[in-house]
């Protein structure tokens, strides 16, 4: 530290008669007493900070020799002091400050908002579904890449089929995935399934790669007495605690600090497991994403961050969205590693995903994944996306960039699928999810006992109370209440 | 608990056997008010009672049978238990940690257990509400502290929609056993942003349970029994008693020690007229008591304990004994806790009143800082003994209040 250095000039020169060492605190008073040029007195009340004039380098020399450390002691001759900084003191190149060492630097630079050039995106397949020469990727077997490409064809097929079904008007609302397959699908065939998923809304893939069925998926929608959710929600807010997956919570980026407590809580109990959670574009711009991001890098618990960046936060664009390099640069700011990944080939951000959740256990670090990709649906059912965005945009992205026919072209490759495969696998599911549909519809909805357990672990008697008013009101006026509901 | 009154003893009178008896009885009594909640009607006590003379400060020179706590010390002692006792709980809030707790709750916590098990965290109340929520999904019992529930707005869509309605929208999936505490309502001299009572902002939420306690026992027990309850609970304390003392009983000592939720405490018996209170003005009621006392007025003091489960048949049985309600509380008068046991007691015991319900509350301002016109925004017990003495003397015919 420059006080050592400073404190070894003093000592060395405590010898001399020209020195007045005073112990007093006060500079200013043994200062101005002291029989230094008169003139620098107006300058010595005035922090060195504040000194307007440019000091000299031997001046600041002084100042720092004095103030710096706090000492105080008085020269007698400003040239003699001079005389010996010129060869003697050292200035601060850094300085170790709450938060670690920084280098000092006279230029005053403003770092700009963004960098020249955009942090790389990393890609696998290009767009006629080739692996790239040199590519970092992980070889994956057959097995799990017919797995994954039925899984993504699956997910395409339900999403179509469930709109309609919305369109109808047999289902009150849905969400498709369009144009963001891969992502649900390679990302979660990349875990394990004791990893916690904390999903936004546009991640059934990921839940249907771990078991759900059509036919689960099929009661959510209609809200009978088989959903696992007890018919309390809106449709496409699955959760499955046997799949380890977090019931989907309208709040927007809720799911990001809860990912990150959850995480907390697997680091404490030493498991060998992560948690991930997802957020669009537009939920990175809440309270919620700093305070988790932040949070998730203090307290250092294994947590992947997958941002699906698809451009669209309902009609809001990123452009309107965010400033910046999107959202990968942010990761740094917090201390997090980070990696921008094309959202639209599977075998990417499969790898990403496989190496992420591999950095967050091993190093117990967070990491962030942000994936390039399109909503190439609508926001939901709610939305017409036409009117905010040219068609020929979505048209484009749809067709030209669409992940799954991407990833069919380098199975198709590999040799390890054909036309007819996927004619069969599509009349396939088209029949199960219409098979399960019809009996979704016709199941009846939750029990009247449903509307008021869970509340607490325990139904206190003001609920046992409410419910045996309801059941008696409901039993004298039958014609006032709906026939489909068990009583 | 029996002896946790607010007014403290005055020194036992040289031959009073009755103070003796109380002393050394103290465990009797103790047993019966586990069991019933309504112990001390033996006339002697009220006698007693008459006899003594408010002290302004906590109490003093108590018999040496009985162990005195504050309620600081209480929530402390409450924390470490519970942590010792279940490796899953763990505090979590701003400065609980190497500051020893803002108000210094968590003293000695972070040096016993450990910074994994005390967290300080940055300055982001929506950040760890939804940190320690995640936790609890995942099998942790969080106790998060709010430095004052005023900042707990910061985080409330957490506390209601991440932890509140977790397990009603999970189908019963996922239940949060967390608990949010820290100081409510006002303090001293501390203005509008730091004094605003929540207990009707979270006492209207399905999922939650809000706990009121009072004095050191009413701490001691609703805390672990709030740390041990798989629901969501909302605690909320008061910095202003933080410092008082109450006696403990030596069950209330013990680390086992638990209070029902949802139990209001009769604090003193009474046939004229019921005062319902929570928190600090539980102090304040039976101060009024006391003055009541000697105008020939038997008040009635419910200690409410519980906002959420409201004890709502303890507080009718109280009015259908005594035919009139005061309802105390601090908080703005607009949807209040009065206002909910106000149309509890209209809906099941209209039949019994002899005089409208009178409610004392906050005035309806964001509370003020000059020392003169916080005390005029606060309930004060002369506003508690006129509310009484209207309910008392007042027809059924409304009349305009006048203070």
């Amino acid at each position: 530290m420059a006080t050592s250095k400073s404190t070894k000039f003093i000592f060395r020169n405590l010898k001399s008669t020209k020195f007045l060492i005073s112990r007093s605190i006060n500079h200013k008073s043994s200062l101005t007493n002291s029989l230094f040029p008169r003139h620098l007195l107006h300058t010595i009340s005035l922090p060195p900070l504040l000194n307007q004039t440019k000091p000299s380098v031997a001046y600041s020399g002084w100042f720092q020799a004095v103030y710096g450390g706090r000492r105080s002691h008085t020269a007698t001759s400003f040239s003699d002091y001079v005389d010996q900084l010129c060869t003697e003191a050292p200035l601060q190149q850094e300085l170790n400050f709450p938060g670690g060492k920084v280098k000092f630097t006279p230029k005053r630079i403003f770092t700009p908002g963004s960098n020249e050039e955009r942090i790389n995106c990393y890609r696998v397949l290009n767009e006629n579904g080739e692996v790239i020469v040199d590519s970092d990727s992980l070889k994956i077997s057959k097995e799990l890449a017919v797995k994954m490409y039925t899984n993504m064809v699956t997910l395409q097929v339900m999403d179509t089929i469930f709109y309609e079904a919305q369109r109808q008007g047999r289902v009150s609302f849905y969400l498709t995935t369009i144009g963001e397959e891969a992502i649900n699908i390679a990302s979660a065939a990349a875990l394990s399934d004791n990893d916690f998923i904390f999903p936004q809304y546009r991640e059934p893939g990921v839940l249907l790669w771990r078991g759900f069925t059509l036919q689960e998926f099929a009661n959510q929608l209609f809200g009978n007495k088989y959903d696992q959710g007890k018919g309390r929600q809106m449709p496409i807010h699955y959760g499955s605690k046997k799949h380890n997956y977090v019931t989907v919570s309208s709040t927007v980026a809720t799911q990001i600090p809860h990912a990150v407590g959850a995480a907390y809580s697997m680091k404490m109990q030493k498991q060998d497991s992560c948690t991930i959670t997802y957020f669009g574009d537009g939920g990175s711009s809440t309270g919620d994403f700093h305070a988790g991001l932040n949070f998730a890098a203090v307290m250092e618990v294994p947590v992947i961050f997958f941002c699906r960046n698809n451009g669209w936060a309902i009609s809001t664009p990123i452009s309107d969205q965010l400033r910046g390099d999107g959202i990968v640069v942010r990761g740094n700011a917090y201390g997090i590693p980070s990696i921008r990944v094309d959202g639209n080939d599977a075998l990417a951000v499969y790898s990403a995903v496989y190496e992420a959740r591999k950095l967050a256990i091993e190093k117990q670090t967070p990491v962030l994944i942000e994936a390039l990709t399109y909503r190439a649906g609508h926001h939901s059912t709610s939305d017409d996306s036409t009117k905010y965005r040219p068609v020929d945009e979505i048209e484009w992205w749809r067709e030209d960039q669409n992940p799954v026919k991407r990833f069919r072209k380098w199975i198709e490759n590999e040799g390890w699928w054909s036309d007819q495969v996927e004619s069969e696998h599509r009349s396939s599911i088209r029949k199960q999810l219409s098979h399960a549909i019809q009996a979704a519809e016709r199941v009846e909805k939750p029990p009247v006992a449903d509307m008021f357990n869970d509340v607490y672990d325990v139904p206190p008697k003001n609920l046992n109370e409410q419910e045996l008013l309801l059941r008696e009101n409901i039993k004298k006026h039958a014609r006032d209440y709906p026939s489909n509901a068990a009583v | 608990m029996s002896h946790c009154i607010a007014s403290p003893l005055q020194t036992p009178v040289a031959g009073d056997r009755k103070i003796v008896t109380f002393g050394s009885n103290m465990l009797g009594i103790v047993r019966q008010s586990v069991n019933g909640a309504r112990s001390l009607s033996s006339q002697g006590f009220g006698d007693y009672m008459m006899r003594l003379r408010p002290v302004a400060s906590a109490m003093r020179r108590y018999s040496s049978a009985t162990k005195e706590m504050t309620v600081r010390d209480a929530l402390n002692s409450a924390l470490d238990e519970e942590m010792a006792a279940d490796p899953n709980v763990f505090v979590m809030g701003e400065e609980v940690g190497e500051y020893q707790g803002a108000y210094k709750i968590t003293k000695g916590l972070l040096d016993k257990y450990g910074p994994e098990r005390v967290l300080d965290t940055p300055i982001t109340e929506a950040g760890f509400a939804g940190i320690g929520v995640g936790a609890a999904y995942h099998g942790l019992r969080p106790v998060i502290e709010f430095m004052t529930f005023n900042f707990s707005m910061q985080a409330i869509d957490h506390v209601i929609n991440s932890a509140a309605k977790s397990n009603y929208m999970s189908a019963g999936q996922i239940n949060v056993p967390i608990v949010f505490r820290g100081p409510n309502g006002p303090a001293a001299g501390v203005g509008a942003q730091h004094s605003q009572c929540y207990g009707a902002w979270y006492g209207s939420v399905p999922g939650l349970k809000v706990l009121v306690p009072y004095s050191s026992e009413d701490a001691r027990g609703l805390l672990k029994a709030a740390i041990r309850d798989p629901d969501p609970v909302v605690f909320l304390e008061n910095e202003l008693l933080y410092g008082e003392s109450f006696p403990v009983s030596a069950e209330a000592l013990d680390s086992s020690f638990c209070l029902p939720i949802g139990k209001a405490k009769i604090e003193r018996e009474g046939k004229d007229v019921t005062i319902t209170a929570f928190s600090k003005m539980v102090g304040y009621a039976l101060k009024a008591a006391e003055i009541l006392e000697k105008d020939g007025i038997n008040a009635e003091v419910i200690n409410l304990r519980s906002i959420r489960p409201l004890d709502r048949a303890t507080i009718n049985a109280s009015v259908r004994k005594t035919n009139r309600l005061v309802t105390v509380e601090e908080g703005f008068p607009q949807h209040g806790i009065g206002a909910e046991i106000c149309a509890s007691v209209v809906e099941d015991s209209f039949g019994y009143l002899d005089a409208p319900v009178e409610r004392i509350a906050g005035a309806d301002v964001p509370t003020p800082y000059a020392a003169n016109l916080e005390r005029m925004a606060f309930p004060q017990i002369e506003d508690i003994v006129r509310a009484a003495k209207r309910a008392c003397y007042r027809s059924a015919v409304p009349l305009a209040a006048t203070a």
